[in-house]
């Protein structure tokens, strides 16, 4: 049975410049179930990412309301919220976001250190056999290529078996197989149960969406 | 895996950083440390030159004691024991006593318990013609002290004239060319020139002094004397000193009359009392130079250590400032991933309190170091000075304190702005 893992409701998201006010998002809505793969395509500057981290807890919005597992995440205090989302959010970025001096590994585990879970340096070991990282367990950013690293992001995302991966443009830096890799592993999570939330302007990873929708200039175009 | 590991690595991936914090905890702690232990030096080094001053002075002290007895003799006697009937006049008229007495009086006041002399030198004076050389002269014969048996024995004021020979004054050798070892005659008597006495400006320059049975032979006085000196009269009480030692006399010997030399041993006793004080004065001086030395260098450390620390804490702070502006979407992810703004905090707090202990260990041995070698170069040498007399166990503790209080202050702020930062703003710009 499917519920509702991330519901976002008529939220509305004001920049303020010295000179003007930007409406990031304009009374967006959209919800995301489990095992579902939804993606929010859209031109540069449409509030793509501004819409992701407002669902990701970390932007709070002007207006509207967002929750993720029925709870909403503004209403918790920092440090609640801090912790809300170590336990249910996975993030993946364009730039990877990679901590340079840690290894592969721990890089992997660092979400683990906030959630105490067990086992998980298995469960890592696993994650690296799984995207292809085995000889690059100990290597630290520097030595990694692209490909590597975004595998790497993706491996943090999941160490703590987040329900919600949230995911910026997670192959724009990446070449074709890499980018391949990445959505298909994406699209598995889901099928497995998890949900993901990518939003991108490449509309290549729209055929492995369960739901595919379109952003411009911060409102939700129906199609 | 924990946030300690994540510490670790950071600091050892941005060791430039730490170092450079590091540095400045050292530079801080050292010249506290060093400003300390060159006070210290100071300190040390001031007294001990205070000390060998002191023991100098009083090595000085007792040698101008021992001089001072002996210019009182060579310049006339405290007291001069008379035969009663003795004109005072006819003493200073002639420049020797006319009168005679026993020379066992000597013995008898020698043997009495009398408390204020210490020695007793028996003369026997008289102008003669010195018919061999066809002079005038004072002939003096003395035997020796003798010290007063009931006070502890000194070493004598006046060597005794060894019999056979004789002591000439300045004038008398001088102009009769004799030397050392020559041979004279006297009254016709053979002696051999024991002493020739530098210019003193007095009748001693043309005295001769021979031992006194030559004399008493000679001048025809056997077992006679014509005056007994009394030397070393205790002088502490001077104002007091002549009745004292008159009375005394008077019963001990009577017959006999005393006169004062005093005045010129009570104005050499003053000045020994002056030289004294004026010695004791240099050290006091000594002291006080060392006081306000200790005082400059006390002020110049209350400045400068200030200032050093002050700029020492703003440079952590600025490294801080730009550990976290390099450290920005770091923060930014690890934020995302849900770590809590007391975990960012921890993570640069403990970074400056490492940095802290570690920099104030090493600017504690940097600092007693610097400042033994500055205090070998401001001082001189210091040897004597162990190095564990500079260690001071409050010492290490005020900057085992100083140091990571001063790294955490100067990093709050940095760490506050890191645990502050918006990571959606980061992530947003990247």
């Amino acid at each position: 049975m499917r519920c509702i893992v991330l519901k976002v409701e008529n939220i509305t998201k004001i920049y303020h410049t010295p000179n003007k006010q930007v409406r990031a998002i304009d009374e967006v809505s959209l919800h995301v179930d489990s095992g579902e793969f939804v993606v929010v395509e859209g031109p540069s500057g449409s509030g793509k990412s501004t819409l992701l981290l407002t669902a990701g807890s970390l932007l709070t919005p002007d207006e509207g309301l967002i929750l993720i597992d029925g709870k909403n995440p503004y209403a918790l205090s920092s440090n609640k919220r801090a912790k809300f989302r170590a336990e249910k959010i996975g993030f993946v970025f364009q730039q990877f976001h990679l901590i340079p001096y840690l290894s592969v590994l721990e890089n992997i585990l660092t979400p683990s250190i906030l959630t105490k879970g067990e086992n998980t340096h298995e469960d890592a070991m696993q994650l690296i056999g799984r995207f292809g990282l085995t000889e690059r367990v100990h290597h630290v950013l520097a030595e990694l290529s692209t490909g590597e690293r975004q595998r790497t992001a993706l491996a943090r995302a999941f160490i703590n078996s987040p329900n919600l991966i949230l995911a910026d443009e997670p192959t724009g830096n990446l070449d074709r197989e890499n980018a391949k890799i990445v959505i298909e592993s994406l699209a598995e999570f889901a099928n497995t149960g998890g949900s993901v939330f990518l939003v991108t302007h490449d509309t290549s990873a729209a055929k492995y969406a369960t739901r595919t929708l379109h952003l411009e200039n911060g409102r939700m175009r129906n199609d | 895996m924990n946030i300690r590991h994540i510490l670790t690595k950071e600091i050892l991936y941005r060791w430039r950083n730490f170092a450079l914090g590091l540095f400045a905890v050292t530079v801080a702690v050292g010249s506290l440390t060093g400003a300390l232990t060159l006070l210290k030096v100071h300190e040390f080094q001031t007294q001990k030159i205070l000390n060998e001053k002191e023991e100098e002075t009083e090595k000085k002290m007792a040698i101008l004691k021992d001089e001072m007895r002996k210019a009182t003799l060579k310049l006339s006697f405290n007291l001069l024991i008379l035969p009663e009937e003795q004109s005072i006049r006819d003493l200073h008229m002639n420049g020797c006593p006319s009168e005679y007495m026993p020379e066992e009086y000597v013995t008898r006041l020698a043997e009495s318990g009398i408390v204020l002399v210490r020695h007793f030198l028996p003369t026997l004076q008289q102008k003669i013609k010195w018919p061999e050389k066809k002079r005038t002269i004072t002939l003096v014969g003395a035997r020796g002290e003798v010290p007063n048996l009931h006070k502890d024995p000194r070493k004598p004021l006046v060597e005794p004239v060894p019999p056979g020979t004789i002591v000439l004054g300045y004038g008398l050798h001088h102009s009769l060319g004799l030397q050392v070892g020559d041979k004279v005659k006297l009254l016709g008597r053979e002696f051999t020139v024991h002493k020739c006495y530098e210019e003193r400006g007095s009748k001693d320059d043309f005295t001769a002094w021979i031992h006194l049975r030559a004399a008493q032979e000679l001048l025809k006085k056997e077992g006679m004397i014509n005056a007994i000196l009394a030397l070393e009269c205790l002088c502490a009480q001077v104002e007091d000193l002549l009745p004292k030692v008159r009375n005394e006399i008077e019963q001990i010997l009577p017959g006999t009359q005393v006169i004062e030399k005093g005045t010129k041993a009570l104005a050499r006793a003053e000045a020994r009392a002056r030289v004294g004080q004026e010695a004791k004065a240099a050290v006091e001086r000594e002291k006080q130079h060392r006081d306000e030395m200790r005082s400059e260098r006390e002020l110049f450390a209350a400045i400068l250590v200030p200032l050093v620390m002050v700029a020492c804490a703003m440079w952590i702070g600025l490294l801080g400032f730009n550990n976290v502006r390099d450290r920005k979407t770091e923060i930014a992810i690890q934020r995302a991933m849900g770590f809590r703004a007391r975990q960012i905090m921890f993570l640069f707090l403990s970074k400056f309190l490492i940095m802290g202990l570690l920099g104030g260990a090493i600017g504690i041995f940097a600092g007693l170091v610097f400042g033994r070698w500055l205090g070998i170069a401001m001082e001189g040498d210091i040897v004597g000075i162990a190095a564990g007399t500079l260690f001071d166990p409050g010492q290490l503790l005020l900057a085992l304190i100083t140091a990571p209080v001063l790294t955490v202050i100067s990093g709050w702020i940095p760490a506050m702005i890191a645990a502050q930062q918006d990571p959606a703003v980061v992530l947003r710009e990247k």
